[in-house]
């Protein structure tokens, strides 16, 4: 097969969808400044979204796009209820990171 | 080189060098620009696999509106200090983090090579990709319907009650983020500190 043959398989894709869902986790696990936790958040969700396209590619099936359109509309709402939140939090204690917040520790 | 390897490749070092900056800036703004830079790959990498649709609303769901909610809130909590990175509050928090990071790439990867080509592929149950089934949304002429045609008609006859409760969720988000986020009309109460809990306990 020559060099100008080679094609993206869906291995390609779920490889780069690995990498970043990693990082994202890393992101969240390292990062304390909730809002750079919430962009971590997003670069799982994106890598997941990747995944469902390529498989629904693969096997030439509308149901991954459909999927990623629902997480979509999730990661919208689940983007503003989460930053109304943070938004409570540091105006009632400016500067807060992920770490202060330890009322509910028991 | 094809011309599909040649935009991945592109798309794939957009993702990874907007991924990486994202963690590492220690400025929560420009983290949210290194954000945009991986959406965009996302959405070249949604082209790259004909989700065309797809790729418009990335751009405009999460490049247009998440990201700009993000700096909205980081300007207006002023919270755009940068981050001291050296500070490891937690001891021993950083390696376990690299740690399990790279357990979760190696397990998803020895996954994806070990079973190389053969995706046990399901027989679908929501319909095939290139034409829409029944008479519905049948397109006049002989081509293939585009992915919006087909994603629509879908949406809207197997998925509708799906999409019901997505215009529900919609709505109790939006409620939830003004209660939440509504100035109260009293002062506000500091939240308790924790040394302060422990002796009202």
């Amino acid at each position: 097969m020559s060099f100008a043959e080679v094609h993206p398989t869906t291995s390609w894709y779920l490889v780069l969808s690995a990498v970043v869902f990693s990082l994202g986790a890393l992101g969240l696990l390292v990062r304390r400044n909730p809002l750079v936790m919430f962009m971590c958040v997003e670069l799982m969700l994106n890598a997941v979204n990747v995944t469902f396209v390529a498989f629904g590619k693969q096997f030439n099936d509308v149901g991954g796009q459909l999927a990623v359109f629902f997480v979509l509309v999730v990661a919208a709402a689940e983007v503003v209820v989460g930053l109304a939140i943070v938004v409570t939090i540091i105006r009632r204690r400016p500067g807060a990171t992920a770490d202060d917040l330890s009322v509910l520790k028991g | 080189m094809a011309a599909e390897t040649l935009v991945f490749a592109v798309a794939a070092l957009l993702i990874v060098a907007g991924a990486l900056g994202v963690i590492f800036s220690r400025n929560p703004v420009h983290s949210a620009l290194w954000l945009v830079q991986t959406l965009f790959g996302v959405a070249i990498v949604f082209i790259d696999l004909d989700a065309n649709f797809l790729a418009a609303v990335q751009v405009i769901v999460y490049a247009g509106a998440i990201v700009i909610l993000f700096l909205f809130v980081i300007m207006l909590l002023g919270v755009d200090k940068a981050e001291d990175l050296n500070i490891e509050p937690i001891v021993g928090q950083r390696p376990i983090a690299v740690v399990v990071a790279a357990g979760t790439f190696a397990l998803l990867l020895s996954v994806i090579l070990s079973v190389g080509h053969d995706f046990t592929g399901a027989t679908s149950s929501t319909g095939p990709l290139d034409d829409v089934g029944g008479t519905l949304g049948r397109s006049v002429t002989t081509k293939p319907p585009s992915d919006v045609r087909v994603l629509g008609v879908h949406l809207f006859t197997d998925y509708a009650f799906a999409f019901e409760i997505t215009a529900i969720l919609l709505t109790i988000a939006v409620v939830g983020a003004v209660l939440l986020a509504r100035r109260p009309s009293g002062p506000l109460e500091p939240l308790p500190e924790a040394e302060a809990l422990e002796v009202a306990s």
